[in-house]
């Protein structure tokens, strides 16, 4: 059973998304998808300043199984990505939620928060999955 | 209903992630591959590999029949106990299966493939015609792999005085009989070990003695990338009935020592060997991406002499980047592979990256 913090937004292709005080979001990949991928080998992320669409995929990860993209949420601008990855990738097996986050983005239109599910939606997403 | 090995509950009990393994229930890792990967390189890992098929071959035509159907020569086991990898071949000349045989005191016993295992009765069998032999699936025996450059201590200590000293004295590819256990120093994974072949009711508790002893146990996504980097081939993915010894590195455990030894597959290998020599079979090599990106099994190469096929490819934990097996036209200098929509150049060597925890290709 995979841990899925209650105070986070998730997409369907397994991002979740923590919205901050100062208004920015924090992007990382679910516990459940980490541990679909196995041991996390190299991650590839946006660069700092890029402008990116909702749906857009952003990053890639590839694991010792598969490699794997990953998909920017939302719209908007990314102002900081989690360099400390490009050197540990395993971070993101080890941490998914706290240390493996990939990117934060200033986002453009809060509405697309809508779009993504909640903790329940998504728990029950992975279980039909 | 899936099958299980005497093990089961050991990998259950270890929090193993069971995956469906050609009708077994097996184990793919305990949490990290790369983790147990390392483990193997630097200390000591176990391996369940019971779902391999044993088979015995007795009789008094068991020599006679083994150096007919098989292309290496079971003739070089002059002792009870040594070992030969070898390939057996359809009469084109393909490889059925791979496998492992050990001269034992009733005869001969045979290590094969787990998905290749009806297969391989059946054509052991249909070629018995002419020969006093009998073959026997050995369904009740368990086989577990110790391996890593602690391997041997480690079972010095889980054996008795006398047994101990025994596998220390042997040599890569030798083994012995200890009572009803065969214990050989063969493997998958390029670092010094042993293979037991036990019988199932003995396998928990030597299990749970190398686990209390520090051994870690291994499942079968770190099997995977332990022997990628030893470079030994998987059947179905270098080889397969549609591939020739000499398109999977195996030149050398063919035997073509006795010119007057008739083995199944023979006249096609010689074949082979002419069709190769004018470029129109490929090789095995190996492929090396030095930089971010990985090769994956399935993926077509593009050589400066044609087409060719990723047949394993993956991470190296121990050299932390991507490697691969790949067959390639015979007279290839130069490789480039698509990572990604991208054209990158791949380097070719040797297939054999990694021995004793070192890297051995230049």
């Amino acid at each position: 059973m995979s841990n899925i913090p209650d105070d986070l937004k998730y997409a369907s292709t397994h991002e979740w998304i923590s919205v901050n005080e100062d208004g920015l979001v924090t992007v990382g990949i679910s516990d459940h998808a980490q541990e679909a991928l196995g041991d996390i080998v190299f991650v590839e992320l946006p660069e700092a300043g890029a402008s990116v669409n909702s749906k857009e995929e952003v990053a890639v990860v590839e694991s010792v199984k598969a490699a794997s993209d990953i998909y920017s949420p939302l719209t908007g601008e990314v102002v900081e990505i989690n360099e400390s990855l490009l050197d540990s990738p395993e971070t993101v097996n080890a941490s998914p939620y706290e240390l493996g986050w990939f990117f934060k983005i200033r986002m453009e239109n809060e509405a697309e928060l809508d779009d993504l599910m909640n903790s329940e939606s998504y728990s029950e997403y992975c279980d039909n999955e | 209903m899936n099958k299980r090995t005497p093990l089961y509950q050991q990998h259950v009990n270890h929090e193993g992630k069971i995956i469906d393994f050609c009708g077994w229930d097996m184990p793919v890792n305990y949490g990290s591959q790369i983790q147990e990967h390392n483990s193997v390189r630097e200390s000591a890992g176990i391996f369940d590999v019971s779902h391999m098929t044993v088979i015995d071959v007795s009789g008094e035509d068991a020599r006679g029949y083994l150096r007919y159907i098989l292309a290496n020569d079971v003739a070089k086991l002059d002792k009870v106990g040594q070992a030969l990898y070898s390939a057996m071949l359809n009469h084109d000349g393909h490889v059925l299966d791979d496998l492992i045989v050990y001269r034992i005191k009733s005869g001969y016993r045979l290590v094969t493939n787990c998905a290749t295992r009806q297969k391989d009765l059946r054509w052991l069998i249909q070629n018995t015609d002419g020969f006093r032999v009998s073959i026997q699936e050995k369904s009740r025996l368990a086989i577990i792999a110790i391996h890593g450059p602690e391997s041997i201590t480690k079972c010095c200590e889980l054996l008795s005085t006398e047994n101990a000293r025994m596998i220390r004295e042997l040599k890569y590819f030798q083994g012995a009989e200890a009572g009803n256990w065969l214990i050989a120093r063969t493997g998958y994974t390029g670092e010094l070990g042993l293979e037991f072949i036990i019988p199932d009711e003995d396998a928990p508790r030597l299990w749970d003695q190398s686990i209390e002893l520090g051994v870690t146990p291994i499942g079968l996504g770190a099997r995977d990338t332990l022997r990628l980097e030893a470079g030994m081939n998987l059947y179905g993915q270098e080889m397969d009935e549609s591939i020739s010894p000499l398109s999977a590195n195996m030149e050398k455990t063919i035997a073509y020592e006795h010119p007057n030894r008739e083995f199944i597959g023979k006249p096609a290998l010689i074949a082979h060997s002419e069709l190769q020599k004018a470029g129109k079979i490929p090789v095995l090599k190996g492929l090396v991406l030095e930089k971010r990106g990985m090769l994956r099994t399935g993926q077509k190469v593009l050589t400066d002499s044609g087409e060719g096929l990723i047949t394993s490819g993956g991470f190296s934990p121990t050299l932390k980047h991507s490697i691969a097996l790949a067959r390639i036209p015979v007279s290839s200098s130069s490789c480039e592979v698509e990572v990604r929509g991208i054209s990158t150049p791949v380097r070719i060597v040797e297939p054999n990256f990694v021995r004793f925890g070192k890297r051995v290709f230049e």
